[in-house]
């Protein structure tokens, strides 16, 4: 009970399968009131049926689910006056003008004329709109849709949102901006439930991050402590040309305590657990008659967690970015 | 949380929206016209046979202005994704769509006066029993409009709606009494016009402008009441089963 009231979100062995797909498996978390919470996976993981099954656009096949408290498993319209969603695709009134799509969506919420009013323009002055406020909502830029969806998402005030990958598909300054956003209503006090598939978007906003793959979490964990086991890494990158194809076994051979990968593009990465001396390096593969362009030391990230615990390549995800036509982090 | 707020401006959004659109109020103007006329032209019969036909026009102008809008604007919002932000909100399924049916009740409330307002021009309407054509004329555009919802609810795509709608629409001109009466009807069809709405509405209109009804008002009323209440219902449980994954 105790753990119900401090978690605004609480979630125990949520299923949901669509035909043959299992599309989320015995999840289970919290989130702690006032907490950024990043909910991590590429497309298909699961992240918009986990968002729409906590606000009630899908029903669970199992589990429980309270949000502030509430149990709302079976009646999500429980909660709903507590929670605030941004949808992953922009889903305004098109014939609306900004500032009466913002009043309409205010309305939904019971907010009077006055307050709905004075909101709108509060939102639009803040969101950088307020130029645009009597423009019809068809006409805006992407950014600018995604900036007054996530808008109409808080119009109430909500103290949990739910935002599902509000930077994807928006160019680089917008999304810039969104973040910035979602940091400042976090720090005002909101409960934030963020999926995304940006990996550094993740690790430069949120808290505490899940990672789903396949519909099951499979590690929740504060940035800093998925971290911590590979920031002791040394980690670098060679830039090489004129390489032989038998190049990395002979590398291995030669340094057993360092780890090589082929990053492919001539890019050869190197793990080891003290620091890597680049010259016995370089000598080697220019013995090899290899040509050694650029040598760099890299921070490792989260995305090198994300690729040891999931299994996926980084590449997969940065691919989804770009069909999404994504926005850069 | 105070639902009529929520309800009063779902109402008004998609009159300003849909309903008050130049080319839909052109729709519910044109409609009634051309069916008037093509009627009154059909029948040959001269301004006498205005009376008689006007049930008929009633019926049809309400069933097709309600029909084709609230279909085609749900599943329109169903498919741009702008209907979850309606079930997203803290308001109740049944408060939630009968806010989205109001516009389109009142659609075709206003398209049934159409052809009255110009029937009155032409034809003696003192005798019209006013007290009973109002709410036989609500009750069929309540009746038309949830018929119009419990297809929305059953298609995905706008054209599904607009094909769907015909499936039903087309056949009720011809079988619920509208322009010649259900005992003409071969005997093995009429059982399928008692089971079609307007048939009820069509027949109160006849007694309200005295051509004569073939059934008790009362019972009329209540069976119309009985089918907007049923279609209402299954549409709602559609939506939650539909709608609601």
């Amino acid at each position: 009970m105790k753990d119900a009231v401090a978690s605004s979100i609480a979630v125990d062995g949520l299923a949901k399968r669509f035909g043959e797909v299992q599309a989320v498996v015995d999840a289970s978390f919290r989130v702690l009131q006032g907490e950024l919470f990043g909910f991590l996976g590429p497309n298909g993981a699961g992240k918009t049926t986990t968002i729409n099954m906590l606000t009630g656009l899908a029903r669970p096949d199992a589990g429980r689910i309270r949000i502030a408290g509430i149990d709302c498993t079976g009646n999500p319209k429980a909660a709903q006056h507590m929670t605030g969603v941004v949808p992953d695709e922009i889903n305004l009134y098109p014939e609306l003008t900004g500032f009466d799509n913002l009043c309409f969506c205010a309305a939904l919420y019971g907010m009077k004329k006055k307050q709905r009013e004075a909101r709108a323009r509060e939102l639009l002055e803040t969101f950088g709109l307020a130029d645009a406020a009597d423009r019809k909502f068809a006409g805006y830029s992407r950014g600018m849709k995604r900036k007054l969806t996530i808008a109409a998402g808080i119009i109430h005030n909500p103290p949990i949102l739910f935002l599902d990958e509000p930077t994807t598909g928006i160019d680089v300054a917008s999304a810039r901006q969104i973040r910035q956003l979602i940091a400042g209503l976090n720090r005002a006090g909101a409960t934030i439930f963020l999926t995304t598939h940006y990996i550094e978007e993740a690790e430069r906003l949120c808290g505490r991050i899940a990672f789903i793959v396949k519909g099951r979490i499979v590690r929740i964990d504060t940035v800093p402590n998925l971290i911590q086991p590979i920031q002791e890494k040394h980690v670098m990158e060679l830039a090489v040309s004129n390489s032989q194809p038998a190049l990395h076994d002979k590398l291995a051979q030669a340094f057993p305590h360092l780890t090589f990968q082929g990053l492919g593009g001539g890019l050869i990465r190197v793990e080891a657990g003290n620091p890597v001396h680049v010259g016995p390096l370089v000598r080697f593969l220019e013995d090899q008659g290899a040509e050694v362009n650029e040598a760099r030391r890299v921070q490792p990230s989260l995305e090198d967690i994300f690729v040891q615990i999931t299994g996926i390549e980084a590449g997969v995800m940065r691919k989804e970015k770009e069909k999404k036509g994504g926005g850069n982090p | 949380m105070k639902w009529w707020i929520a309800f009063w401006n779902i109402l008004v959004k998609d009159m300003r929206a849909y309903y008050l659109k130049p080319p839909n109020v052109s729709w519910g103007l044109i409609f009634p016209l051309a069916w008037t006329g093509m009627s009154f032209i059909k029948s040959g019969s001269g301004l006498e046979s205005v009376l008689s036909m006007l049930p008929g026009v009633v019926v049809v102008s309400i069933l097709f202005g309600t029909t084709s809008m609230l279909s085609v604007t749900v599943t329109f919002e169903k498919k741009g994704r702008s209907f979850d932000r309606l079930l997203l909100a803290p308001i109740p399924l049944v408060i939630l769509m009968l806010a989205k049916t109001s516009g389109a009740i009142l659609f075709g409330a206003a398209n049934a006066f159409i052809p009255i307002i110009l029937a009155a021009f032409l034809a003696d309407l003192s005798q019209a029993a006013w007290g009973t054509v109002i709410p036989a004329v609500f009750l069929l555009a309540v009746t038309s409009t949830f018929l119009g919802l419990f297809i929305a609810v059953s298609v995905s795509e706008v054209f599904e709606a607009q094909t769907f709608s015909n499936f039903f629409r087309f056949p009720m001109i011809f079988l619920c009494g509208l322009f010649f009466p259900i005992e003409r009807l071969p005997l093995f069809i009429r059982p399928l016009s008692y089971v079609l709405p307007p048939t009820y509405g069509a027949d109160i209109l006849h007694g309200a402008f005295g051509i004569g009804n073939a059934m008790p008002m009362p019972i009329d009323f209540a069976l119309l009441i009985v089918f907007s209440m049923g279609l209402f219902l299954v549409s709602l449980r559609n939506i939650q089963r539909r709608w609601i994954l």
